[in-house]
């Protein structure tokens, strides 16, 4: 399988030369000509206005899928000390809705110790079914037993779909049980769609830092396994009424439980690690604060509207706030409702991990700079002026001046 | 310690940008580098080397270009490199990639240590590393911030997660794929730099591993892209270019008008 281009049909505009990411692609006698550094990451067949670009159909026979002995959606419900993690919720939401349509059952798998009563909320959450493991070795978090476990009930089990959160922990483990039961893993997705024709699960995912999106599908491998993204799908709201079935498995064998592995220390930094995934709100700051005061005024402004603080690259590399604040490609991926964006120019990178949040508000004297371009409301202006006005803008609205 | 190291050459992705008018990636003469969370796991390898002996080997899997980014790293002191390079390996999803890693791997021999970097900056998928850990049948810490200790047969690491850390025992050999936090990479040296042009690198293609065709590239790949898009970026926003406090008034007013404060 290979993209290629059907000379006939080439009009030599050259649209696809500039589409493609690994300069892949050369202009020979007038037609454009892909060679040996392409990666068929298929931005040509995008990009050219007459269809002349296209994926080459494989002619290795591959083995046919017994779609019909899969069956069900499993949602991974991750836990931290005894706490169901916000993005199973959400992971509830979508999954609730992919099987609704495709009439299957929904599935949530949790993996702990001494957590009856967060299992069986799990089905007010929207899960028709709870398996639940309990064993003292599955309490914390370990990637070994947490990956042979899962397998297991994976292999037994065969659904036809398993979501996890996109989270550190998932993220950690999740590649290695799709590497184990054998099948495709799509990372961090955004949208989640069962495809009317043929039944696939169709994953879509940004990649490129954000610049691109792609929908991913697995056709011949169950189940199909995605790690979907904090705060993009809307939770499953909680209904007390529910009914569903809590299955709970105790005394796994205890080889399954062997990690290798082993933590020997969980610290939570909570006070000088701002939880920026989780944050409805965050108020960040670039190189146009000119230096660690800067932050003063946008902390003040973070703290007044109950937001987490945020950094561009060049305000953590120029050492004014920590790493763990840096938003962007190199940075932490955030989609708060409110995203406040103070002296930063909006390169592809900060953009890349941002520009998905539901509002954005610029704040930048240059008003040619990038940010803009994504900005639901621009203000074009010093900050120093701006914010303190912003400031007392909120305080008189809430009748606190 | 033997260590691997693997990098993937990735486009420059500050350079793509979308096309307004055609709504597709434009690419204004975009340069291949080496992704940069890798830079972090080439120069933690290096300061272990330095610190406790051995040799580290980079290993890429990529079109003939590649062997780019394996003299760069060379130029920073790595041993050797390997690039791992066929037509039959194009289009390999991260299952794929990692089934290939591991057999080149393998070939390579004995291995006490393979860093990763967290993610590769065009797929942003951070699935090779634990998937290679599994195909290989090693354990691995995903995320590391931080190696406290280098024992004998085993490494204490420190693993971010959303709230703090972990510190973990990881048993050698064994994987772990860092983020950013973990060190500052060095620059080349000039000699590095002379030694890293004439450097001998091992190729192996398909012909040298042990892997078997319905698994390779492509055609191998479990997931696949079924279609690629412009994301909406672009907002139909206002933009005010006023007195601060007047700016500031329409601002609140449309965020509570949005229920959002
Ligand atoms: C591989 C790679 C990865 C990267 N990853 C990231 C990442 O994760 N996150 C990230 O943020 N960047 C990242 N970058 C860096 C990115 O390209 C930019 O350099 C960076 O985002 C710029 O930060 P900035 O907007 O704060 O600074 P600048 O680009 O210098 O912008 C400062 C802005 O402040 C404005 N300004 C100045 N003074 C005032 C004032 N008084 N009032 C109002 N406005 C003012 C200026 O007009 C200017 O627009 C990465 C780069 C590379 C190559
Ligand atoms: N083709 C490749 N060759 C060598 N290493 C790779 C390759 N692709 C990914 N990696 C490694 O796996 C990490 C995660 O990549 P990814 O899963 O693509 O985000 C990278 O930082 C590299 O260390």
């Amino acid at each position: 399988m290979a993209v290629v281009v059907i000379k006939e049909q080439c009009n030599g505009c050259e649209a696809c030369l500039d589409s493609c990411p690994y300069d892949a692609i050369e202009m020979v006698d007038g037609v454009a000509w892909i060679n040996e550094k392409c990666t068929i990451c298929l931005a040509c067949i995008e990009a050219c206005p007459v269809e002349a670009i296209i994926q080459e159909e494989s002619t290795v026979e591959l083995p046919e899928l017994d779609r019909g002995s899969y069956s069900g959606d499993w949602v991974f419900a991750e836990q931290r000390g005894g706490r169901i993690s916000s993005v199973v919720h959400e992971l509830l939401g979508a999954g609730r809705s992919l099987a609704d349509t495709t009439g299957e059952k929904l599935s949530a798998v949790l993996l702990g110790h001494d957590m009856e009563a967060a299992a069986r909320e799990l089905v007010h959450r929207g899960a028709d079914e709870v398996i639940y493991v309990d064993d003292e070795a599955l309490a914390g978090f370990n990637d070994g037993p947490y990956a042979s476990v899962l397998s297991d009930l994976i292999e037994e089990g065969r659904p036809s779909i398993v979501l996890a959160g996109a989270t550190f922990m998932g993220r950690s483990f999740i590649p290695m049980v799709a590497s184990r039961v054998n099948t495709g893993l799509t990372a961090d997705c955004t949208a989640l769609d069962i495809d009317p024709e043929t039944g696939d699960l169709l994953q879509t995912r940004p990649a490129f830092g954000g610049n691109i999106m792609a929908t991913i599908i697995c056709p011949r491998h169950r189940p199909q396994m995605a790690t979907v993204r904090h705060k993009v799908l809307p939770a499953f709201p909680n209904d007390p009424h529910r009914k569903g079935e809590v299955r709970i498995i105790r005394g796994l064998d205890k080889t399954r439980m062997d990690g290798r592995t082993e933590v020997l220390e969980v610290v939570e930094e909570i006070l000088d690690t701002v939880n920026l995934a989780e944050a409805d709100i965050i108020v960040s700051g670039g190189r146009g604060l000119g230096g660690p005061e800067g932050f003063k005024t946008v902390e003040e402004l973070a703290l007044l509207l109950g937001g987490a603080v945020g950094a561009s690259r060049s305000a953590v590399d120029s050492g004014w706030i920590p790493y763990s604040h840096q938003v962007g490609q190199t940075g932490k991926t955030v989609q708060p409702k409110l995203y406040i964006a103070c002296g930063i120019s909006g390169a592809v990178q900060h953009l890349a991990g941002m520009q998905a949040s539901d509002v954005i508000v610029a704040i930048n004297k240059d008003a040619d700079a990038p940010i803009f371009d994504v900005a639901t409301y621009g203000l074009v202006g010093d900050l120093f002026q701006i914010i303190p006005q912003i400031i007392r803008s909120v305080k008189t609205a809430r009748g606190q001046v | 310690m033997e260590i691997v190291v693997c990098i993937k050459q990735v486009p420059e992705t500050s350079k793509v940008r979308i096309n307004p008018e055609t709504n597709t990636l434009m690419r204004e003469g975009v340069q291949s580098i080496i992704n940069p969370f890798d830079m972090y796991a080439i120069e933690e390898a290096i300061r272990l080397k330095e610190a406790h002996g051995g040799k580290v080997t980079i290993l890429t899997m990529g079109p003939p270009q590649a062997e780019s980014a394996l003299r760069e790293a060379l130029s920073l002191g790595a041993d050797e490199a390997c690039l791992v390079s066929d037509r039959a390996f194009a289009g390999s999803d991260t299952w794929v990639t990692a089934y290939t890693l591991a057999a080149a791997i393998r070939k390579l021999g004995p291995v006490d240590l393979i860093l990763c970097g967290k993610q590769a900056i065009d797929g942003d998928t951070a699935q090779v590393g634990p998937s290679l850990a599994d195909q290989l049948g090693i354990p691995f810490v995903a995320f590391v911030r931080r190696i406290r200790t280098v024992g004998s047969g085993e490494l204490l690491v420190e693993r971010m997660f959303e709230e703090g850390y972990e510190v973990v025992r990881l048993p050698l050999p064994g994987l772990i794929t860092v983020v950013k936090e973990i060190n500052e990479p060095r620059l080349p040296s000039l000699k590095g730099k002379m030694r890293a042009k004439k450097a001998e690198i091992i190729a192996l293609g398909r012909g040298d591993l042990e892997v078997e065709d319905p698994f390779l590239g492509l055609d191998g790949s479990p997931t696949r892209v079924e279609k690629i898009f412009s994301p909406d970026l672009r907002r139909t926003g206002v933009k005010w270019q006023a007195d601060a406090e007047e700016m500031a008034q329409n601002l609140v007013k449309g965020l509570k008008e949005q229920g959002i404060i």
